[in-house]
């Protein structure tokens, strides 16, 4: 088992995940340069988040076109488990691997906090060793997670149960104070068709630990772990 | 001194612009033997600024303690102090004002504070790990003073963001003085091994200096003598520096992973007056001379002179003093992170600093002259209006006769109101060492690799200071080391940012003296050591000056990170206590300015009993004994319990301390060295057990359990107050009128 947490200019959690990999979860863990080529011999491809190339034209936008992406999608195409994570949502978006697209939040601002999103599917490599219906606690920190698709993109994640985790209250009831950016069907994070690309607003890397307030993060990691070792 | 009649002396005009006086052009060309030309005077007026020169303060800087047994680099050795943490391990802090730029573009303003800050603290070879902002504005009711908050708050969020440094902590305080003169102070601490710390010297003649970063334009000329005049609003615009994020974050990432090298043999970031003190600077810490040829810098605008390239502020630029030889391999990591270097001079034999375009000379200076600024020393007499201000009369205010309404509108006053709206824009979680967040006494940082943390906290109340400057200096750094203590941690440093008016005003020159004495008698008393800071003067508009605003950034301990201790009550049945027995008393208190309207009164503060309470409840915490422990400062108890009980999210019942004659001034009145303190009935006994054997008072208030606040006289529902709390800041800073 190896994982591979990709740097972008401008990335900022990626020894934060690189952190919560190694140390947390003791996964042989490397940071590979956005130049690599080729990403062969890891089971697990992170891409983490930050602000790449500053943000500046649309988040992700730039990242999409840097040469390890070819390199992501090879790997999407062998069908190692893909996580995006905040920006790495927003470039897997601008890179096509999910369908879709980020506005800035509802609220017009930042937000950093703790949310709660229910699980809906368990046919991910990250959350098949939860149930559907799990309510988690982690946090967010970002200024465009308000995800948008149109009509048909819409119905296709819904009949292909591509979306993975809904922003909830606590008891799993999707209210309007319980989604923090007007995401369209209260989306935190959704997968490609064959389930094994995946990307999320909330970051699990920043609750893996008790210290940081909330260990719900690890049942990400311990559901692709064993599914990479099975 | 008298200066030859027959001198020809540049107009006023012209020595305006370098912010020089007459006697000072005077003192320059008696030093050079000579008159300066336009680009050495140009560098003359920088560098004897106030904001690099410090002549008004200098001499009472000396005052503060700058050393101790964990000090490792003290007050203006390096860009900022550093702190041994244990584990071989050190903090890098340092506090510096970006007042007049906000004043001006708050979000640009702020933003570039925060990233020279950053600047402040790589450039040592520290990661920063987190910054804390200290926040003035005038009143709220004031649309500019909104628009001035709401923007300062969006650059410091839109820069920290970005970069990926959290944003922990800091305050935000309102007061009518400060709606032409705003303060943004931003403070940043990082986190490095001893034996990585990297000098900012350029030493080793023909070493060369390597420029890197963006490119150079006319943005920021003359900022630092900006910074050092009065009225910013009557100044101009063109010297506000805008601000590129990402730049910092590739610029940060490449300097650590270019001292790795080991090619690098000194870095100096590019703050105020930019080239001329990063230079400069570095060659006084070398011991060395620096000659600089500015047609190698890359510009961004065309036909720039001279001049301009050296009093340029284009942010986000480092000089790196490699080693002979070895800059291709250093220039290498710069590319590596997309970044342009030029070659722009080198380190020389002697000690001046000489300035060539191509083969021309255009400025040759003595180091040594430009690094000591003149100073100016006045007496420090006592301002007359302290006999006005001191005086309060309790006995003609008169006592609310609804206590429970009253405590709602001092939750939801601006300066007591939750600050959750203005932390939940700022990332204070990004780097995963942050385990105490905003909202307690002081943000909690893990140390990774370690069972260490520290504790941060700004603090500073001007209201005090003005009115009593000694006193209210003192209480500044009390608070702030009783706000790191009640986290568990011991205080070990500070930095300081003194935000003042005009110098030359000598009420506000007894202010600073003053504030400087108080801030060194509870620095001694406390042993925390003054390792680095910033003074801010002239922060007057329309001829008021601003109160005087000493903000104090505190750095703490804790041996053991699953031993910090938080401000929220636990559960039912726990027993609420306040250790120390400081009488509180209205004057200065923020409920005297909330329901009373009036500043007045002399707040005093005993550093004995200061010392001897911040022992005890570490004692506590270590001991395991709390389970919250919160400072009682502004509000006073009533408050302070209602913050503990929020964050809890649970009620409490207490009674009032019969010796106070008036309920207001038992719920509300103010006093340092107080700390209100939960713990289970079963740890009680121990509590008082050790409290008398410290010597402190604890008295036993009640229990907290159900959802009602109940303290004497008040009795409201918990999700009221809590929503009174909530919302105060957010309805005061969006301009809408308090509902309810």
């Amino acid at each position: 088992m190896r994982a591979a947490v990709i740097v972008f200019p401008g990335s900022n959690c990626d020894t934060d995940t690189h952190h919560a990999l190694s140390h947390v979860m003791g996964v042989p863990t490397d940071l590979v340069w956005h130049a690599t080529p080729s990403l062969d011999g890891y089971d697990l491809v992170v891409l983490p988040g930050g602000f790449s190339y500053g943000d500046y034209l649309r988040t992700g936008a730039m990242a999409a076109q840097a040469r390890v992406m070819r390199a992501v999608r090879e790997a999407a195409d062998r069908g190692v488990p893909v996580l995006g994570i905040c920006n790495g949502f927003q470039i897997l978006l601008e890179a096509g691997l999910l369908p879709g697209a980020m506005l800035p939040n509802a609220c017009v601002e930042f937000r950093c906090e703790w949310v709660h999103v229910r699980v809906e599917t368990r046919r991910t490599p990250f959350t098949e060793a939860t149930d559907v219906g799990r309510v988690l606690r982690m946090p967010i920190a970002h200024g465009e997670g308000n995800y948008v698709a149109d009509h048909e993109t819409l119905d296709a994640l819904h009949d292909n149960d591509q979306v993975v985790w809904r922003y909830s209250d606590a008891a799993g009831r999707r209210t309007a104070g319980a989604n923090p950016n007007g995401s369209v069907g209260d989306i935190a994070g959704i997968c490609n068709a064959r389930g094994n690309v995946v990307g999320l607003m909330p970051h699990p890397e920043r609750c893996s630990e008790t210290a940081l307030g909330g260990t719900d993060g690890r049942l990400l990691w311990e559901s692709v772990l064993a599914r990479v070792a099975a | 001194m008298t200066a030859p009649t027959d001198r020809a002396v540049p107009d006023d005009a012209t020595l305006r612009e370098v912010a020089l006086t007459r006697d000072e052009y005077h003192l320059a060309f008696d030093l050079l033997d000579r008159a300066p030309n336009a680009v050495e005077l140009g560098i003359i007026g920088g560098m004897w600024s106030e904001h690099c020169g410090y002549k008004h303060s200098r001499p009472l800087l000396r005052r503060f303690p700058g050393t101790g047994p964990r000090v490792l680099i003290g007050p203006g050795q390096e860009n900022a102090g550093a702190v041994d943490i244990g584990d071989g391990l050190a903090i890098v802090m340092k506090v510096e004002s970006h007042n007049h730029p906000s004043a001006v573009e708050p979000f640009q303003g702020a933003a570039t504070g925060v990233g020279g800050i950053l600047r402040d603290i790589f450039t040592m070879g520290a990661r920063p790990i987190a910054i804390l902002d200290s926040l003035r504005f005038g009143s709220l009711d004031d649309a500019r003073s909104r628009f001035l908050a709401n923007g300062v708050v969006g650059g410091i969020a839109w820069y920290g963001n970005c970069v990926g440094v959290p944003t922990v902590g800091g305050e935000i305080q309102v007061a009518p003085c400060y709606a032409g003169n705003p303060l943004v102070n931003a403070m940043c601490a990082g986190l490095i091994r001893h034996e990585d710390l990297t000098s900012a010297a350029a030493s080793g003649p023909g070493n060369p200096l390597i420029l890197v970063g963006t490119d150079t334009g006319r943005d920021g000329i003359h900022g630092a003598t900006f910074a050092s005049v009065e009225d910013p609003e009557a100044s101009h615009r063109g010297v506000v520096q805008v601000g590129n994020p990402f730049m910092e974050k590739l610029l940060l990432e490449a300097c650590l992973e270019a001292l790795t090298t080991g090619g690098v043999a000194g870095l100096q970031d590019l703050g105020a007056t930019g080239l001329t003190s990063a230079t400069i600077e570095a060659a006084e810490r070398g011991g060395c001379g620096v000659t600089i040829d500015v047609a190698r810098v890359s510009r961004r605008a065309d036909r720039m002179t001279p001049y301009e390239v050296m009093l340029s502020e284009s942010q986000e630029r480092m000089l790196v003093v490699a080693h002979a030889g070895r800059e291709d391999e250093v220039r290498a990591v710069f590319t590596k992170w997309g970044l342009h270097s030029d070659v722009i001079g080198h380190v020389a034999d002697g000690h001046d600093v000489r300035v060539t375009e191509g083969s021309v000379n255009v400025a040759q200076l003595p180091v040594s002259m430009l690094v000591d600024a003149p100073t100016y020393e006045f007496p420090v007499e006592r301002p007359a209006y302290l006999d006005d201000v001191q005086r309060l009369n309790v006995d003609e205010l008169p006592e609310p006769v609804d206590l429970s309404g009253t405590l709602l509108t001092m939750l939801a006053s601006p300066n007591i109101a939750s600050r959750r709206g203005v932390y939940r824009q700022y990332d204070h979680m990004v780097g995963t060492h942050t385990i105490g967040p905003p909202g307690g006494d002081a943000a909690v940082m893990r140390i990774k690799g370690t069972d260490r943390a520290v504790a941060l906290c700004t603090d500073g109340n001007a209201r005090h200071c003005y009115l009593d400057p000694f006193h209210g200096g003192a209480m500044a750094v009390a608070e702030a080391a009783r706000n790191v203590s009640c986290t568990g941690a011991t205080p070990l440093a500070i930095t300081n940012c003194l935000n003042f008016g005009s110098p030359e005003d000598p009420a506000v020159y007894y202010q600073l003296a003053r504030a400087i004495d108080g801030m060194t008698a509870a620095c001694e008393a406390l042993g925390t050591p003054v390792v680095s800071g910033n003074v801010s003067l002239y922060n007057e508009s329309s001829d008021q000056a601003i109160w005087p605003t000493p903000v104090v950034g505190m750095l703490g301990l804790l041996e053991r990170a699953d031993a910090s201790c938080g401000i929220g009550f636990g559960a039912e049945g726990e027993i609420v206590g306040l250790l120390g027995d400081a009488t509180p008393a209205l004057d200065g208190s923020e409920y005297l300015a909330v329901v009373h309207g009036q500043v007045a009164g002399a707040p005093t503060i005993d550093l004995d009993a200061e010392l001897a309470v911040q022992a005890l409840v570490r004692d506590l915490i270590e001991a395991r004994l709390l389970v919250s422990a919160h400072d009682c400062s502004d509000g006073g108890l009533a408050v302070a319990v209602a913050e503990s009980a929020f964050a809890g999210g649970i009620g409490v019942d207490l009674e009032l301390d019969s010796r106070q004659e008036r309920d207001d001034v038992a719920l509300f009145g103010e006093a340092p060295s107080r700390i209100a303190i939960s713990a289970t009935a079963a740890h009680w006994a121990a509590v008082e057990d050790r409290a008398a054997a410290a010597g402190v008072a604890v008295h036993k208030l009640g229990r907290v359990g159900g959802d009602r606040l109940r303290i004497g006289p008040i009795d409201v529902a918990l999700d009221e107050a809590h929503r009174a709390w909530d919302q105060g800041l957010n309805t005061a800073l969006a301009g809408r009128q308090p509902s309810g």
